[in-house]
């Protein structure tokens, strides 16, 4: 319950202080919404204080991170190691976030999926993806 | 009902049945269908992956393509709603409450063919009237000035607001923090950055694909992934299609109600196919003679909300292609295909690119008719894909969008965008906010502080130009009544219970 006040608060917090720290002219309109979306932050936040809601249940984090360590993984080894091996990467990362984790079944999946992404999208539509590492020299 | 409207709709026709605009339609509703089918992947997440795909096709193409997809996955959805009581999309939950009591009672075929038939002519009737109303509001549109746009747009975010589930507040916290990061980047009149905290990529604004795949697509995964996999697959007989002459006798005037109803509510902002279909249910629940019948299996159940959702999905482009202002996240992602093609979605697009509007027009119909061919034959493919475990198809749509996402630039920041927003879009279903309104609020918040400023430019700063327009104060009025009707304590009663039914 804690978390989503405290998240809430932040969203609000946050934009009030955008709002206010930026110069008129072009500042402006996003003063204006940043106020209103405080205001209204504020309130969503009191009335949750006093509402007894359910409680915001934990959030499922071992999950968030390997979701987001694969996209991010993929995102930015792409360049270096190459479409094959980020793929890999992200398949099997983002693989293991799930409950059941069959080592056999996901290498096959990366293999297809591997192949595939290579066929439509390097050389069907042509995109420049590096396919492999670049070693040096 | 004039010559000119013939004469628009055969070069619709024209170009709608060119062999590859054919091919796009076809593929479009054949992956729209796709997804409606599986479950955990809608047609906002699919549309947008494909959006960096649409670069190389014609501008009529990629439209007709999206589109497809759109209104294909309404129909997909159906089909697995009814077989195996998993609305494989969300505007077809409420096709489950009764498809899944038919086909336990074996009449799966029927039910499906009542989709099917109830679809088709919605989509029909819906295709006449995105022809028939487009022009004249495209006309009234180009009369528009600054102020009167702003005031639309207001107008335009309250509807969404009040449409959306949930809390109110919160909905409208959720359009103001998508205004707010829909200014981030080099402001448009002064050339200064804004928000940009000195990160390079910012500097055009937040990428939009990476927000909408965030919001929808990685979000929807995580929420998938942490309830546990419990699917069972149920494949009933499908049985003879056909429906009886009682079916039918039943099934005409819901279709009706349902088309009107999903028509109208499409046209709506923050309306389209979800909200048409969860409202025709309750309406025929009411109007209905067999109300009492509804949840155990009764045909109107299936053939009011097949037809809104339908209907909904296409008029929904009205305000898209006149107005130039996205009526859902759909239509959001539309204009972003269009801007993709360099075309700058209002009503001038009609007139200066008839062939665009009124090949977009034809290809509806001709993808209505193609999904009743194409569907009934292949609903056993189409149930056996369901057969497909959720963990080896999540890690395939994730490749997909980081794929996608990546292309859009070519730089890991938009992959980097898309799991943030991710991870917010979880907290944000965790907290009951609804994405769908910041999304909107992200399309039009440039455009709203652009036609604000104009307009206080032209009235050397004085505000009361918005009300002193009689347009433009006709749209605020109309949003504070709207706004007044949903707090008034008796509609919200009855707007809880609608949304509850599910």
């Amino acid at each position: 319950m804690f978390i989503g006040f405290g998240l809430f608060f932040m969203v609000g917090a946050r934009n009030y202080r955008l709002g206010s720290a930026a110069r008129m002219g072009p500042a402006y309109f996003p003063t204006m919404l940043g106020g209103l979306l405080a205001v209204i932050g504020g309130i969503v936040f009191l009335r949750s204080l006093v509402a007894k809601g359910e409680k915001v249940a934990a959030l499922p984090l071992r999950l968030l991170f390997l979701i987001t360590l694969s996209l991010l993984g993929f995102g930015y080894l792409l360049q270096p190691i190459g479409l094959v091996l980020a793929l890999a990467l992200l398949i099997i990362l983002s693989a293991w976030a799930g409950h059941e984790f069959r080592l056999g079944e996901v290498l096959l999946l990366s293999v297809v999926l591997v192949l595939l992404s290579v066929l439509v999208f390097a050389k069907g539509l042509g995109l420049p993806f590096p396919l492999w590492p670049k070693f040096p020299g | 009902m004039d010559l000119q409207f013939l004469h628009n709709l055969s070069l619709g026709f024209v170009v709608a049945l060119q062999g590859s605009n054919l091919v796009y339609c076809l593929i479009g509703v054949l992956l729209g269908t796709l997804i409606g089918v599986l479950p955990g992947i809608g047609p906002v997440a699919t549309i947008a992956m494909l959006l960096p795909a649409t670069f190389s096709l014609s501008p009529v193409g990629a439209l007709i393509m999206l589109a497809g997809i759109y209104y294909g996955a309404q129909y997909g959805g159906s089909t697995t709603s009814i077989l195996v009581n998993i609305p494989g999309e969300a505007a077809s939950v409420v096709t489950c409450l009764d498809g899944y009591q038919m086909a336990r009672q074996g009449r799966a075929g029927p039910a499906l063919a009542t989709a099917a038939i109830g679809s088709f002519f919605a989509g029909c009737v819906s295709t006449v009237i995105v022809a028939m109303f487009a022009p004249p509001l495209a006309g009234i549109a180009l009369k528009f000035g600054p102020a009167e746009y702003f005031s639309l747009m207001v107008f335009g975010l309250v509807a969404a607001i009040v449409l959306a589930h949930g809390s109110l507040l919160k909905a409208i916290a959720m359009v103001l923090l998508g205004l707010l990061l829909g200014l981030v980047g080099t402001d448009v009149s002064s050339g200064e950055m804004r928000y940009t905290f000195g990160i390079f990529e910012l500097t055009d604004g937040i990428g939009f694909v990476g927000v909408v795949m965030g919001l929808f697509g990685i979000a929807e995964i995580i929420a998938n992934l942490e309830v546990k996999e419990a699917r069972e697959v149920f494949t009933s007989k499908v049985g003879r299609l056909m429906p009886s002459k009682e079916d039918f006798r039943r099934m005409w005037s819901p279709i009706l109600r349902g088309t009107a109803f999903g028509s109208a509510l499409g046209i709506l902002p923050g309306g389209g196919a979800l909200l048409a279909s969860f409202g025709a249910y309750a309406l025929e629940k009411k109007v209905s003679r067999y109300g009492s019948e509804f949840g155990k299996g009764a045909i109107e159940g299936v053939a009011a909300p097949e037809s809104a959702n339908n209907a909904g999905a296409q008029t929904s482009f009205i305000p898209l292609l006149t107005l130039g202002i996205p009526s859902n996240v759909v239509m959001a992602l539309m204009i972003g295909a269009m801007m993709i093609q360099g075309i700058i979605p209002g009503p001038r697009v009609m007139t200066e690119k008839p062939e665009l509007f009124w090949g977009l027009v034809a290809s509806m119909w001709i993808g209505n008719a193609i999904l009743v061919i194409l569907n009934l034959p292949l609903i056993g493919m189409w149930v056996k894909l369901l057969t497909v475990p959720y963990r080896l198809l999540y890690p395939s749509i994730l490749v997909f969008m980081a794929i996608g996402v990546y292309s859009l630039s070519s730089s890991p920041f938009d992959v980097l965008l898309m799991a943030f927003f991710g991870i917010l879009g979880h907290i944000f279903t965790r907290l009951e906010c609804e994405p769908a309104p910041l999304i909107l609020g992200f399309v039009l918040g440039p455009m709203m502080e652009e036609n604000l400023r104009r307009a206080l430019v032209l009235s050397r700063g004085d505000p009361m130009v918005l009300l002193t327009k009689p347009i433009s104060v006709g749209f605020l009025i109309a949003a504070v009544i709207l706004l007044g009707i949903v707090l008034a304590p008796a509609i919200r009663r009855k707007r809880e219970e609608v949304f509850v039914e599910d």
